[in-house]
């Protein structure tokens, strides 16, 4: 339904910003990563806001559509993550650290403080909050695309569906079905690797199985998975309790599904 | 300082507060009053991650996974330095075509990591455009073939890694999986191109205009028994010093916090700030650049120690040449491994290991405990160590400037910072600093 494209800004073209928070960076180079299409997407958009590819920024007006990497970790940042709200149509947070935490929610079980202190000789010079925390726990989302980092071909299919008004066709279904379509032997039955992935959204490609290892969520918990299954059958298996909680606890650990499994395997 | 009654004492500020075609969050101040220069900072912003704290505790098998993510441009640099710090705390060392494969990646990494800089980043400067997209218009052959080989590089780390950033395969000991020759000989018209066009990217580089400045370099760069310096090494070499021992470095380059950054600097013990990166791996190993490569360089007449950090554009392009002849060298001549890792026991150790990331040496260093749990990390990235440096630049650079319009001036200072190919998510280990806004 071409109804429900964003309407073109002022330069004929929709407006597109990209914005990061707490992050590595991965995400919003996925973007430029893009070596084949991206001069064609710079004609069909206007990208008005992207400090890692220009120095200009046009934000005069509101964008249509705002890409934004990374989490909320500090003040600052939760107050910006309105202001970005506030100033696009439609916003798509990107990547594991935008849709769950990140890597860096792995604070969110420890002290803050003592965090700080680890790597800072002086904190006092700091300022950061105890916890890092999804887009969504602050502000309404529009679209989430998932994995750390995320897809080319599943942002390459969200940014066509976005720009022509359709709904974006990426599947809600486990890195297993990925893994079956793939070909390949299961490595949990071939070589007792612990693997995420039956609890894991799929986008990969189910690229660890394919490289013979388990793989290690990165992509967050799917729509329907059933994550104290695979925690039970990891510990029958054989792997301690601490290791379960581990594996969980990575990436994608604060994420619902994935936090409250963990937090069953925690020993105190 | 202000202007005085009679106007002698002018105070000029030439700032930026968020540095554009960076990896991260940072500005900058330079300030002069009376031609003196009372302030200098690069100031890095960017949220921290704390990722020294969180890898306590955590098994030495998700090392690698975890500190690929301090940085998206860079990952497999973080990933190959944990892992020659853990196999040397281990005390086991992969095979030969291993190591070649390792090679082989990173060499991946420094194409699509310098492609990325000299073409989308860096190259507008010189060339006068916002970013790469509007240079396109006016220059769309340049910007396709910058594209082309930065391709070329993630197609390399794709088929070793799974995918370009944050790769998956890379483990202690080796890879979880090795590629097939067939596949990897696929590769090769590709790579041979782009031996052609990294040449072409050197002569025009070499023409671009650069300000006249030159810095006398204290030049830190590793140096190992194979080739260029990449992915390992014993030795870290500094210009008119002795050589420092790998497990030394990080005494011999203690890390500061300062008020206005979320990274800390690194300066020598004697407070001594030094240059890491391209133009320090050319002045200690011109000699062991691939042939191809230093035809190129003798070709345009460039000197091995550059001093002028405007020219390391023309540095990278011929590193660009470098990285793409020796991976098509390892084409050529790789032979699948028996076994694609050399098995690793846990056991409590120490040990510290060092691979130069594109930007410059990545040192770590880890204490593992007898279950092979993380007890303390240490990470010491190229950008905080390079960022003492590039303040002094700034107030090298300060007296040439104030015949210059605020703008043209202002801009040659982030010019310059552009030059080092800063990465500021790397810098940061990482937290938020309270950035107090001089007003302008
Ligand atoms: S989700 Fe992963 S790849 Fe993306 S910004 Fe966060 S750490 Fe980087």
């Amino acid at each position: 339904m071409a109804s429900d494209a964003p309407a073109p800004g002022a330069t004929g073209r929709p407006r597109l910003a990209v914005y990061k928070l707490a992050s590595c960076d991965g995400c919003q180079l996925t973007l430029l990563d893009c070596e084949d299409e991206l001069l064609h997407i710079a004609d069909r958009v206007h990208v008005a806001h992207f400090t890692e590819m220009t120095s200009l920024s046009d934000t005069s007006e509101p964008f249509d559509v705002t890409l934004v990497e990374g989490s909320v970790t500090t003040a600052e940042q939760r107050e910006h993550v309105r202001h970005i709200r506030a100033s696009t149509k439609l916003l798509v947070t990107i990547g594991a650290c935008a849709t769950a935490g990140g890597v860096q929610a792995l604070r969110n079980w420890r002290d803050a403080s003592e965090m700080l202190r680890v790597v800072y000789a002086r904190p006092e010079y700091i300022d950061a909050l105890a916890t890092s925390t999804p887009i969504s726990d602050h502000v309404k989302v529009d679209f989430e695309l998932r994995g750390c980092p995320i897809d080319k071909r599943q942002l390459l299919e969200l940014l066509t569906a976005l720009l022509t008004g359709r709904k974006p066709a990426i599947r809600d279904e486990s890195v297993c079905m990925e893994c079956k379509r793939a070909g390949n032997v299961c490595v949990m039955v071939a070589r007792d690797e612990p693997c995420l992935g039956p609890i894991t959204h799929a986008g990969c490609g189910a690229l660890c199985p394919s490289y013979d290892r388990g793989c290690y969520g990165c992509f967050g918990p799917h729509e329907a998975a059933n994550a104290r299954a695979l925690g039970t059958w990891l510990r029958e298996a054989g792997a301690p309790a601490a290791e379960v909680k581990r594996r969980l606890r990575l990436f994608t650990g604060w994420s619902p599904a994935f936090r409250e499994e963990s937090e069953r395997h925690d020993e105190g | 300082m202000t202007r005085d009654d009679a106007g002698e004492v002018e105070e000029r500020t030439f700032a930026v507060d968020l540095l554009t075609r960076v990896e991260g969050e940072g500005a900058f101040t330079l300030k002069v009053a009376g031609g003196e220069v009372v302030d200098a900072r690069l100031k890095i912003f960017e949220a921290p991650r704390f990722f020294e704290a969180f890898l306590r505790e955590r098994s030495m098998h998700e090392v690698i996974d975890v500190v690929a993510r301090i940085c998206g441009i860079c990952p497999i640099a973080y990933q190959m330095s944990a892992a020659r710090a853990l196999e040397r705390a281990l005390g086991v060392e992969p095979t030969a075509p291993l190591l070649a494969l390792r090679r082989l990646i990173y060499c991946g990494e420094w194409i699509e990591s310098h492609a990325l800089h000299v073409f989308m980043l860096h190259a507008p400067d010189f060339l006068g455009y916002p970013s790469a997209v509007e240079m396109a218009a006016d220059h769309r052959a340049l910007v396709e073939r910058g594209l082309r080989m930065k391709k070329t590089g993630n197609a390399l780390i794709e088929l070793l890694g799974g995918r370009a950033i944050h790769p998956v395969s890379p483990r202690i000991g080796g890879f979880s999986k090795a590629p097939s020759r067939r596949r990897l000989r696929e590769l090769r018209d590709d790579l041979a191109r782009s031996v052609d066009e990294a040449r072409e990217t050197v002569r025009w580089a070499a023409t671009l205009d650069a300000p006249s400045f030159d810095v006398d370099y204290t030049f830190v760069s590793l140096s190992g028994e194979r080739g260029y310096p990449l992915e390992s090494g014993e030795t870290i070499l500094v210009s008119g010093r002795a050589p420092v021992a790998l497990d030394d470095w990080g005494d011999a380059s203690p890390e500061m916090q300062v008020p206005h950054s979320t990274a800390l600097h690194a300066r020598l013990a004697d407070g001594t700030a030094f240059l890491c990166g391209p133009m320090a791996r050319l002045h200690h190993h011109a000699e062991r650049l691939h042939p191809a490569a230093a035809e190129v360089m003798a070709e345009v007449g460039l000197e091995r120690s550059v001093t002028n950090p405007y020219r390391s554009i023309v540095v990278r392009a011929v590193e660009l040449v470098h990285a793409f002849a020796e991976a098509l060298d390892l084409v050529e001549a790789y032979e699948e491994p028996e076994a694609p890792y050399v098995d690793a026991a846990p056991r409590a150790a120490v040990g510290c290991g060092a691979t130069e990331a594109p930007r410059g040496l990545l040192w770590h260093r880890y204490e593992l405990d007898a279950e092979g749990l993380v007890r303390d990390a240490r990470i010491v990235p190229p950008t905080s160590q390079n960022q003492a440096r590039i303040e002094e630049d700034l107030v090298a650079l300060a007296p040439t400037l104030l015949a210059l319009p605020h703008e043209e001036a202002t801009h040659r200072c982030e010019q310059l910072i552009r030059a080092y190919d800063p990465c500021i998510s790397c810098a940061t280990h990482f937290l938020d600093l309270r950035i107090e806004r001089e007003g302008v």
